[in-house]
């Protein structure tokens, strides 16, 4: 087994996700395939060998420091769930 | 004449020269959709009278004799691009009735060229799938063949060109959902070079992968929308700051001079003999066009579906966290404290196949496993890239088939997440490597289904696939038939 359902709970949780019983036996298949497949890579030497994350030359790109015209807070509002004209409103933390 | 069979070019010699209006020819369009959309399901949104709205304006301009290059000219988008004039859904129930606040920067420059736009098109969600079955509002069906996939995830908008439901779309390419889905509906799609085309406003899957690009009718159209929708957008800071070519002076015929090569792992098991025969005799014609044809080898061809389904699910992991409830789209109302909403709206706003992804990537970039699995596929991300690089030095161009099989049925691969996966391993390598690909109609199967060609070329030569792609267009005479939707 390349993944446990109590792994899959795990990374569930670390993802905000609630999954069922059914969803958590049917996904650990396949997360457990998947899984599998990819361990291929390991049939590959690479060390030494660069990550690519980007595959442009390019690098920082920064702008000046000049403060610009933003997001007004109605706009900013406006496709709130919930909202009381200044901030969103969201269930208690606790 | 029915204007909607028109190529973006053909219909703008007729507004041109005054022969129809921008009304008019919108309005054939309006139509055709009204009398196909129920066979074809391209579209989640549509809205007539605003189409209608800005054809007016369209006609009005060019009485002025302030034309941009798309006036008046009925297109239509994926649903992964927002509009600030109509709901984005990217597909999902999580932003089911979602208004953007801006506009895309593509969809900023098509409105400056005075395109009408039609409505927004069906998808996978968030763009994950291969045949577009994982959109929320209704699955699209190939034009060609009831019941079939159109593909994915730009199946709405591969389905709308095929159909004739617009002139031209926009889809957006992932690991390889326009060339794709191109491919099984039998149009022209191309996937611009990684930073080619501004992603802002794009609904992000994968950052390192995603890019926009046009579904056409034909090699000129596609040509003409590259000329539009690329260049460096300063809002986009991963779009690259070169000047933009006229892709449509690429369109000269002959390829002499040109070498072509064909890699041997393109070609190898579970590729449908059909399909391997019509780019075969599709590699012939490029060869009677002047072309060199060569053997290459990209020997990592075989890891490349494995690097992608570690990629691009983490990268997705990161880029969907947004989706909480708290500042915009659905929202739980099942849940009594902040973390309970953040689960119950995630999981009743996402979709299986979302859900699978976000879990893959977040395993794949969680502590003790982000060596094993993402640093790993990065790494053999480099030598796939570098295969590329290499093949460059032996040719212009390669060319291979874009799936391994014509379109199939709807649900025929539903239950097997894995097989779908690697379906895709002929168009995962270009969002790999960030270079151009596009698919170009080949021919068909004996079952009247479109095979496509893929071309792929090194960064920023978007020119010489658009040359070869025209090339082949004018040898395969596949270009004016249209499927049969039982309509005149």
């Amino acid at each position: 087994m390349k993944i446990t359902r109590k792994e899959v709970e795990h990374v569930a949780t670390l993802a905000r996700l609630e999954l069922n019983h059914e969803e958590v036996e049917k996904i650990t298949a396949h997360l457990d395939n998947i899984l599998n497949y990819v361990t291929k890579l390991d049939e590959l030497d690479t060390r030494g060998i660069a990550v690519t994350t980007h595959t442009q030359e390019i690098v920082n790109a920064f702008r000046e420091d000049e403060v610009h015209e933003c997001l007004v807070r109605t706009k900013a509002l406006a496709n709130a769930p919930q909202e009381n004209g200044e901030t969103f409103v969201v269930p208690r933390i606790i | 004449m029915d204007y909607y069979t028109l190529t973006l070019r053909e219909a703008e010699k007729l507004l041109a020269t005054g022969e129809a209006s921008s009304i008019e020819l919108t309005e054939s369009v309006l139509s055709r959709i009204e009398a196909v959309e129920g066979r074809v399901k391209s579209f989640i949104t549509l809205d007539p009278e605003k189409a209608l709205v800005q054809a007016e304006a369209a006609d009005r301009q060019r009485r002025r004799g302030d034309c941009g290059r798309l006036c008046g000219l009925p297109i239509s988008i994926k649903d992964v691009l927002c509009t600030a004039e109509m709901p984005t859904t990217c597909g999902s129930r999580m932003l089911e009735n979602f208004i953007s606040l801006y506009d895309a920067t593509v969809i900023e420059k098509l409105k400056k060229e005075g395109a009408v736009l039609v409505g927004k098109l069906a998808m996978d969600e968030f763009a994950m799938g291969s045949t577009s079955e994982n959109c929320a509002f209704g699955i699209p069906e190939n034009p060609w063949k009831a019941g079939y996939v159109a593909g994915g995830s730009s199946g709405g908008s591969a389905a709308c060109v095929a159909a004739d439901e617009s002139l031209a779309t926009l889809g957006s390419d992932t690991g390889g959902s326009i060339r794709q889905p191109a491919s099984l509906c039998g149009v022209v799609g191309m996937k611009p070079t990684y930073g080619r085309v501004s992603r802002y406003g794009l609904i992000a899957f994968a950052s390192s992968l995603d890019q926009v690009g046009p579904l056409t009718k034909d090699v000129a159209d596609c040509a003409l929308m590259m000329n539009i929708i690329s260049g460096h957008d300063r809002r986009d800071s991963t779009s690259v700051d070169l000047p933009v070519p006229d892709y449509t002076r690429a369109l000269q015929d002959g390829l002499r001079g040109v070498t072509i090569g064909v890699p041997a792992e393109y070609f190898a098991q579970g590729l449908d003999p059909e399909v391997e025969q019509i780019v075969r005799a599709g590699i012939d014609m490029l060869r009677d066009a002047g072309a060199a044809v060569k053997e290459v080898s990209l020997p990592h061809t075989e890891y490349c579906v494995a690097v992608y389904y570690l990629i691009a699910p983490a990268e997705a992991s990161s880029n969907l966290a947004r989706y909480d409830g708290v500042r915009y789209g659905y929202r739980s109302r099942q849940a009594d404290s902040l973390i309970d909403m953040y689960r119950k709206t995630r999981s009743e706003g996402f979709g299986d196949e979302v859900k699978r992804r976000i879990l893959i990537g977040t395993y794949a970039l969680s502590a003790g496993y982000y060596d094993a699995y993402y640093k790993k596929a990065s790494q053999v991300r480099t030598l796939i890239k570098n295969d590329f690089a290499a093949a460059f030095t032996q040719c212009d161009l390669v060319v291979s088939p874009v799936t391994p099989t014509p379109a199939w049925k709807i649900g025929d691969k539903a239950d097997d997440p894995l097989a779908l996966y690697l379906s895709d391993i002929l168009t995962i390598s270009a969002n790999l490597a960030g270079i151009p690909g596009l698919s170009v109609p080949a021919g068909f199967s004996r079952d009247g289904l479109p095979v496509g060609m893929q071309m792929q070329a090194a960064h920023f030569n978007e020119e010489i696939l658009l040359r070869a792609a025209w090339n082949l267009e004018q040898r395969a005479e596949v270009k004016r038939k249209k499927p049969d939707l039982g309509q005149s």
